[in-house]
């Protein structure tokens, strides 16, 4: 059909003429990038652009539904999850497409770092990429705002609790959060338009940004032990490098980006498909008290610190730690602008580098199973182990029924049942002699409340006489030197070898 | 910028257009040059000045919520001070008084009753004073737990373990008509409570007191 073809290319002119959009594009469709940077390492980047306009469609197929109303949001959430065909599974895609993002774009600048490339010329390539980190952590929690349910409701809480700490305008920082005095109507809304417009809007002009610079600096070279950074001559060098061993970036980088993209988006439809969407949980409710928090994973790592820092550090390391964090990953290529590119000749940053990482994972991965948290049911729910309580004496009985009436087992697990908060007491007599036990029970210390006033004398020694009798059969319980001393007086030491009566 | 030659839109355009501008700007001379550019300055000074104009109320605007926290805060009444049980702890809720139609529940707001004596209460916060969490009373053994990350306080309130910083936050009541009433109307935090903070050493009664921390809700 060569008449069809006239027509299409007549057209094509038509617009070429005016929009004049063919020049630049083949420029930056066919710049020569060195030859080893078309690598599968290079991939994250354009994966994390992907999966921010997969974020946006689904955003925007999700608000033609959402209500964003403090009063409907959360029923709206159910419509989609249960009314509107298909409504769960575009949830599903966006919270597994925020996830995957989240994951891409750190996965993304632990290369760049690794690989040195934010060193001169592409300073303010990272510092850019910094902020952009920082918007999509900022997407990732407005987003759990929007997700309007208790969970949602009791992570803004702790974000109030955070910011009243700010010294001198704690209080007005969170009005101005809230958009007054509680979570409410106010709050959800200016949450919406942070997660639809303001945050957005600024991560579009930043990702701009960073691939304007990209395509101006060209792709950072493979980095080769040996081969320094140097202010003066880079430029004239990597220039060298990309015309005398490049390749045009399309096809030659560009095929890997495509096909990796396309896997990490058939990755996000088979979990949104596989695990659905999160919740929404119970309703925003702050009246029911029945609820165990717990934040989205991106901010479980959160969750862990602020568990194990003692009380007084708090404060100070709440407030400054975030500042000196993002100060020092801005910092980065200003420091280390020049020389080594090769983790090869650099041990400190991949020391760096592998302790954030270890750190990261090790709290991530207690957070999801919180060992600091009460289980808040495990008194009334966890039954005590039977042979624990075969042939006990009522006095022993009577400190077992104590020892669940109480909630001790909220804190303290046996059998493997009940809280992590403290240590598990299955052993506990072996470790702890009588009066040991009834010391802490009465006053307490460490993690542990002073049960002295919550229980009578008759309440503690029943207590005192049941966690006496837990140890295996084999060990004794522990005793202490007067004990042992009357008792070797009084029988003559058995058999050595016996360890202890 | 002001010489003619530093023609800022060099890049964009071809050859014989800057020429063509070259020689315009050579016919014009530079008193009119120079105008032009006193012009484009004084272009640039009214929007600066309407854009100032416009900030005042834009930032007046932004800033709406942050009130006194005495405005938000208004006496409501939690019941008959009869009801409640002398030397027992209650759950309570009431409708925040700070409210529009679509808050929707999130304007119900729980707080724990303690009656000490006939017309003797104290009144907490149901937020962990670590980072807000809702504790829950446990009456069998006197304890609030906090399900974020393990605080928990006796049942004056006081700390007894785990990261909170001090004692549960206390509203301020009164008795009028027979009907408790606290003044509340703000989500309990660190900046409009009590600003001191007293670790209790383990076994030790806490600090919290009625009196020093009332919860300025
Ligand atoms: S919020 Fe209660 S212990 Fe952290």
């Amino acid at each position: 059909m060569p008449g069809m073809k006239q027509t299409a290319k007549q057209v094509y002119d038509w617009f070429e003429r005016r929009l004049q959009v063919e020049g630049p594009i083949k420029d930056a469709v066919l710049h020569k990038v060195p030859r080893n940077t078309a690598s599968w390492w290079y991939v994250f980047g354009s994966a994390a652009f992907t999966l921010l306009m997969l974020q946006i469609v689904t955003g925007i197929l999700l608000a033609l539904v959402y209500v964003p109303s403090a009063a409907e949001a959360w029923n709206s959430l159910n419509v989609l999850n249960h009314q509107v065909p298909l409504g769960w599974f575009l949830r599903a895609v966006h919270g597994w497409g925020s996830n995957f993002m989240v994951a891409v774009v750190f996965i993304h600048m632990a290369q760049v770092f690794l690989f040195g490339a934010y060193k001169f010329p592409r300073e303010l390539t990272w510092t850019v990429g910094v902020f952009l980190l920082l918007m999509t952590l900022g997407m990732a929690f407005t987003g759990q705002v929007l997700r309007f349910d208790q969970d949602a409701y009791w992570g803004l809480g702790i974000g109030v609790f955070i910011l009243s700490r700010v010294p001198w305008m704690g209080g007005g920082l969170v009005h101005l959060l809230l958009g007054g005095p509680t979570i409410a109507g106010a709050t959800l809304s200016r949450f919406f338009a942070l997660h639809v417009f303001v945050i957005p809007g600024t991560l579009l002009v930043l990702v701009a940004m960073h691939v304007w610079m990209v395509l101006k600096l060209g792709i950072n070279e493979w980095p080769m032990p040996g081969r320094l950074v140097r202010k003066s001559t880079y430029t004239a060098e990597y220039n060298k490098l990309a015309h005398e061993d490049g390749i045009p970036f399309v096809p030659g980088a560009f095929w890997k980006d495509l096909i990796f993209s396309g896997a990490v988006l058939a990755a996000v439809a088979v979990c949104a498909a596989v695990f659905g969407p999160s919740g929404p949980g119970g309703q925003p409710d702050p009246s029911i008290t029945q609820t165990v928090p717990k934040p989205d994973f991106p901010f479980l790592w959160i969750y862990a610190v602020l568990s194990y820092l003692p009380p007084s550090m708090e404060t100070p390391f709440i407030l400054i730690a975030p500042i000196l964090m993002i100060a020092g990953l801005l910092a980065v290529p200003f420091v280390a602008g020049e020389g080594e590119k090769s983790w090869h000749r650099r041990p400190v940053a991949v020391l760096a580098l592998t302790s954030v990482a270890v750190a990261w994972a090790v709290f991530t991965h207690l957070a999801t199973y919180t060992p600091w948290s009460p289980h808040m049911s495990a008194w009334s729910g966890d039954p005590l182990p039977v042979q624990y309580l075969r042939d006990a004496t009522p006095l022993v009985r009577q400190g077992a029924v104590i020892f669940q009436a109480k909630q001790c087992r909220n804190c303290h697990s046996i059998g493997g049942l009940g809280g992590e908060r403290g240590p598990a007491l299955d052993a506990v007599a072996t470790r702890m002699t009588l009066d040991q036990i009834r010391y802490k029970v009465v006053t307490g210390g460490g993690n542990m409340p002073a049960y002295g006033k919550n229980l009578s004398p008759p309440e503690i020694e029943a207590l005192v006489s049941f966690l006496e009798t837990l140890h295996p059969a084999n060990e004794q319980p522990a005793i202490d030197a007067a004990q042992q001393a009357t008792q070797s007086n009084a029988a003559p030491a058995p058999a050595s070898g016996a360890g202890g009566p | 910028m002001s010489d003619q030659s530093d023609n800022p839109h060099k890049q964009s355009t071809g050859p014989d257009i800057e020429t063509a501008s070259r020689l315009a700007s050579d016919r014009e001379g530079p008193a009119i040059v120079s105008r032009r550019w006193l012009l484009l300055k004084a272009g640039i000074a009214l929007n600066g000045l309407v854009g100032l104009a416009l900030a005042v109320p834009i930032v007046r605007y932004l800033l709406a919520p942050v009130r006194k926290d005495d405005s938000y805060k208004s006496w409501i009444s939690l019941g008959a001070a009869d009801s409640f049980p002398v030397g027992e702890t209650r759950l309570v809720s009431f409708k925040n008084p700070w409210t529009q139609p679509w808050d929707g529940e999130t304007d119900n707001v729980a707080a724990y009753v303690r009656k000490e004596g006939a017309s003797q209460f104290t009144v907490f916060a149901i937020n962990c004073a670590h980072l807000g969490c809702p504790v829950r009373w446990f009456p069998q053994s006197q304890l609030f737990m906090c399900p974020c990350h393990g605080g928990v306080y006796y049942a004056d309130g006081s700390r007894a373990s785990g990261p909170p910083e001090r004692g549960l936050f206390t509203y301020d009541y009164k008795i009028a008509g027979g009907q408790l009433q606290i003044d509340a109307g703000q989500m309990p935090s660190l900046s409009n409570t009590a600003k001191l903070v007293n670790i209790p050493t383990p076994g030790q009664n806490g600090s919290a007191k009625d009196g020093d921390c009332p919860c300025r809700g």
